[in-house]
């Protein structure tokens, strides 16, 4: 890749990140809803310790005055305030950020595994049941309400088989021997949102891998490939999952970047104390500071992980080298 | 059949080639009628190509020219029908036989753009065959193969092309890439799609000559599909006309073009463009389109857009037979 269109690149890059920022910012405060009367539910609260709070808090300031000293922290590396935790938000982010990358990490890496061998099989058996079952199921997890599916799956694995834990991360009271005691449970909790995450995911990479497949496997270079007596286990492996990886690469950059992100219906339904619950307590609580914090972060993984795409696939794919 | 050709081996022979499609069908409309629909791509065909000899392939979009082709090469199911290479029977089940005949019977595609992966550089495009086959000793022999096969097909110096991706080169570059790609195993016998109708015309000739040249220089056989007679006319030794899956006419270029004797084949050819020849000549205009290849059709399946079609044409299909020494025609009326 040349330097200029790195550059540029980047330019790009930053200026997507202010701009969702921006949007951010206001999109908050136009949410109806207000931090003072969630912080103040104690009926005891006089109207003077509100009005302290609001200064405190620099609410009393016109929105551009706070826009405008929010980009000046930002810049200095100080992400505000949380009304609701009354702690930096960096560090009420940074306990919640490992939770997060370990759950929905382990849970992309088995959706894609899982997703290109189901696409595969199903653009390789083409027209066959096999094809249908599989596309199938696929359009049926990728349709299905991700809560409910949580529910479903506690439901079936939790209250019924007594196999896992309903919900948390460690459980809560016990005192561990050893730090494998301590591991195994951690993992006891990690199966069934990582599953129900999994199940998520799958259809999208399933049904994509399928259609590019199918598609390249129309191309004639396959058919030339056939014609020149090379054995289908040669041709799919040398010319066509090579370029069916392609649009794969984007989708699994963009997917990526939203690991970070968490996901908040399935944190929320497990309660797993990861960023996604996190943005949905802030969320409640209008807790402005702390929702541009996990904002911030999410607009900038995914814009950093299609950065990486982007000159990925200038690597991988000789047309767009220029 | 044998021998029609005139030649005096037959590199392909094809006996009653059926090729049949069934139709996808939603399920709700399966649950409506009870029979399944085909697509009759090729229906019972039967010809043999010389050794060295060009057989150009004629019909309109749909007659099933290409299915022909990809039925010979085994790159589709063939439903009935026995095609022998060498006069030996090919069995897609027989994996030494198919071993050889993969490499000397190969197919060029109309569209160079979609023709190679647009991955690979040219020197591994066109080496492809050699390592898979593990026919190069060492990567020099290797090398200078590919450039020999490139410097072949009008790519010189060889050596600049070779890594080189194919979407950096023309179409007509890529087009002789894709012919240097299916020479590199000196093959016997070749099936041409289309291989100059997605090029410009200015390169057109330059590969029609490529071709030419490559049949001279070995005894090679080419099945040459193409909708275009006159281009036919121009490079083939016989002509066969193909419609709905089923040959019209068969014969030498210049008995077709000439003495040509199905209803439909005049009709082609009154229509065909000819410097100074052709004012005042008449024009046949067929009525109406080809029909869909999945209707039934009793009888000829030309008779619906004939305009001499009588009484036993909706009756009896005819077969194919000769008038004149090497030239077939499939028509009631021209006995």
């Amino acid at each position: 890749m040349k330097k200029r269109s790195l550059i540029q690149k980047s330019i790009y890059a930053v200026i997507t990140i202010f701009a969702v920022l921006v949007f951010n910012y206001l999109l908050f405060r136009v949410l109806p809803g207000d931090p003072l009367s969630m912080m103040m539910r104690n009926p005891k609260a006089t109207p003077e310790m509100i009005e302290g709070m609001r200064q405190l808090f620099g609410l009393d300031q016109p929105w551009y005055v706070q826009l405008y000293l929010y980009f000046k922290n930002l810049l200095a590396g100080d992400l505000g305030m949380s009304f609701y935790f009354k702690q930096p938000v960096s560090s009420v982010i940074g306990a919640r950020i490992m939770p997060t990358i370990i759950m929905v990490g382990l849970a992309e890496v088995v959706a894609i595994f899982a997703g290109i061998i189901i696409g595969l099989i199903a653009a390789w058996k083409r027209g066959t049941r096999i094809d249908v079952a599989t596309l199938g199921f696929s359009l049926v997890t990728y349709s299905m309400p991700t809560f409910w599916l949580g529910m479903v799956i506690v439901v079936v694995f939790s209250v019924n088989l007594h196999l896992f834990p309903t919900s948390g991360i460690l459980t809560p009271g016990m005192t561990y021997q050893t730090t494998g005691a301590m591991v195994a449970d951690y993992i006891r909790h990690l199966i069934l949102p990582t599953l129900t995450m999994s199940i998520v995911l799958i259809g999208e990479y399933a049904l994509t891998m399928r259609n590019t497949l199918t598609d390249v496997l129309s191309e004639d270079y396959i058919t030339t490939a056939k014609a020149k007596g090379f054995d289908n286990k040669y041709i799919l492996r040398k010319h066509a999952l090579p370029n069916a990886m392609l649009p794969m690469v984007t989708l699994i950059a963009i997917n990526l970047g939203l690991v970070v992100g968490g996901t908040v219906q399935v944190e929320t339904v497990f309660s797993w104390p990861g960023l996604g619950s996190l943005m949905y307590e802030a969320l409640r609580a209008r807790d402005y500071p702390l929702l541009q914090g996990v904002f911030l972060l999410v607009t900038v993984s995914v814009v950093v992980a299609n950065f990486i795409a982007d000159i990925t696939y200038s690597y991988i794919d000789p047309r767009v080298k220029e | 059949m044998s021998n029609e050709n005139g030649s005096k081996d037959n590199i392909v022979r094809i006996e009653g080639l059926k090729v049949y499609y069934d139709l996808k069908e939603s399920f709700s409309s399966s649950l409506i009628s009870q029979k399944k629909r085909r697509v009759k791509a090729v229906d019972d065909l039967s010809l043999s190509i010389g050794a060295g000899e060009i057989l150009s392939l004629v019909g309109e979009s749909g007659s099933g020219k290409t299915t022909t082709g990809k039925a010979i090469l085994q790159l589709t199911k063939v439903t009935e029908g026995e095609i022998f290479f060498r006069e030996e029977r090919i069995d897609p089940k027989n994996k030494v036989f198919m071993k050889a005949f993969r490499q000397k019977a190969q197919m060029i595609f109309q569209d160079p753009y979609q023709a190679l992966n647009p991955r690979d550089f040219v020197l591994d495009i066109i080496a492809e065959p050699l390592d898979v086959n593990q026919l190069a000793s060492s990567a020099k022999e290797r090398e200078d193969r590919v450039i020999l096969a490139l410097e072949q097909a009008g790519l010189s110096p060889g050596r600049d092309y070779l890594y080189r991706y194919p979407h950096e080169l023309s179409g007509g570059q890529r087009q002789r890439i894709v012919i240097a790609g299916a020479m590199i195993m000196n093959p016997d016998f070749i099936v041409a799609d289309e291989p100059i109708s997605m090029l410009d015309a200015s390169i057109r000739t330059g590969i029609l000559r490529l071709m030419m040249q490559i049949r001279e220089d070995r005894e090679l056989a080419y099945l040459f599909i193409t909708h275009d007679l006159s281009l036919a006319w121009l490079i083939s030794d016989r002509i066969a006309i193909l419609y709905l899956g089923s040959l019209l006419e068969l014969g030498k270029a210049d008995d077709i073009m000439k003495r040509g004797l199905h209803p439909y084949t005049k009709a082609l050819t009154k229509i065909m463009p000819m410097p100074g020849v052709n004012r005042g000549r008449e024009r046949i205009t067929l009525p109406g389109e080809i029909p869909s290849a999945t209707e039934e059709i009793v009888g000829c399946k030309f008779r619906g857009r004939c305009e001499k079609a009588i009484a036993i044409c909706a009756e009896q299909r005819p077969a194919l037979a000769e008038v004149s020494a090497g030239h077939f025609v499939a028509c009631h009326l021209c006995k």
